[in-house]
């Protein structure tokens, strides 16, 4: 602030010139017009694979993948049902390829990764209440995995209950 | 869950209603999917089960309820999926530059294949 209290001075040490005494006088030194220089630390562009914790918060982000995979792949069965049953055995056949098979086991971990890092964030987002108490965040996670279990189960009887065959 | 996202330069807070598709879609794939998926797909492939024949499936597709539950999470997960994405591709790519462009195109994807589903899940049958 070599520049404050000189007076008479139209030039700052930069070289920027002042319009108004009041500019010549009060100017930061360092102050630049038109582009404030501001401290941004550079970030790597994979920053997130350098600590455990991070490449999880990742892999928790990805998931959104399975979930989408698992939602288009139901609209292809119901498409290929639809057509006939030389499409459903088709379609059926493709399902049992070791390639197919091996992505779709892929898919169930990221979704089961999904289901897990879901629920246990279920307190966080919900506030529960008994009798006007507040249940603890514990109890919040065990009644989120309960319904996933009842849903889970339901499902499961449901399809093994379609099947003629039923379970091998 | 939550995310206290980054506001446009405008200063307004992201839609609260993509926030809440985001939401609900992520609790009905986490409940529904796992059970779903690996019945349909990996049960008979695995040899857990007997693949069952095109006469039992085809009563159950078309049956009006499935294929609303059907759309119901097809649209949800695809927000959802739309939602985790952009904030994926924001944030951990760094492109804050293309925050407009990430968000029609992955919103935009979502709304196409909604679409999609409705009217196939509607013309079946």
């Amino acid at each position: 602030m070599t520049d404050v209290g000189g007076e008479g001075s139209a030039v700052t040490p930069d070289g920027i010139e002042g319009r108004t005494s009041a500019e010549r006088r009060f100017r930061n030194p360092g102050y630049t017009r038109y582009h404030p220089k501001w401290y941004r630390r550079r970030m790597p562009i994979f920053w997130w694979v350098r600590k455990t914790a991070y490449l999880k918060f990742i892999v928790r982000e990805l998931t959104a993948l399975g979930v989408a995979y698992g939602a288009l792949l139901l609209l292809a069965w119901a498409w290929a049902v639809a057509q006939g049953p030389e499409a459903y055995a088709a379609f059926v056949e493709w399902l049992a390829g070791p390639w197919v098979l091996g992505l779709h086991l892929v898919v169930m971990l990221a979704l089961l990764f999904h289901t897990l890092t879901w629920l246990n964030l279920a307190p966080t987002a919900l506030v529960m209440k008994v009798k006007g108490r507040r249940l603890s965040n514990r109890t919040v996670v065990a009644i989120h995995y309960l319904l996933w279990a009842v849903v889970s189960a339901v499902v499961v009887w449901v399809v093994v209950a379609w099947s003629p065959g039923g379970p091998v | 869950m939550g995310r206290a996202e980054h506001a446009g330069r405008r200063g307004h807070p992201p839609d609260p209603y993509l926030w809440s598709l985001f939401s609900s879609g992520g609790m009905l794939a986490a409940l529904l999917m796992p059970a779903v998926f690996f019945m349909v797909f990996l049960a008979a492939p695995l040899g857990l089960l007997v693949t069952p024949s095109h006469e039992a499936v085809i009563g159950f597709v078309l049956h009006p309820l499935v294929r609303v539950a059907l759309f119901g999470l097809i649209f949800l997960s695809l927000f959802h999926w739309a939602h985790r994405f952009r904030y994926t591709l924001y944030d951990g790519l760094q492109l804050y530059h293309l925050n407009v462009l990430i968000a029609v195109l992955t919103y935009g994807i979502a709304a196409a294949l909604t679409v999609a589903a409705g009217t196939v899940l509607w013309v079946i049958g």
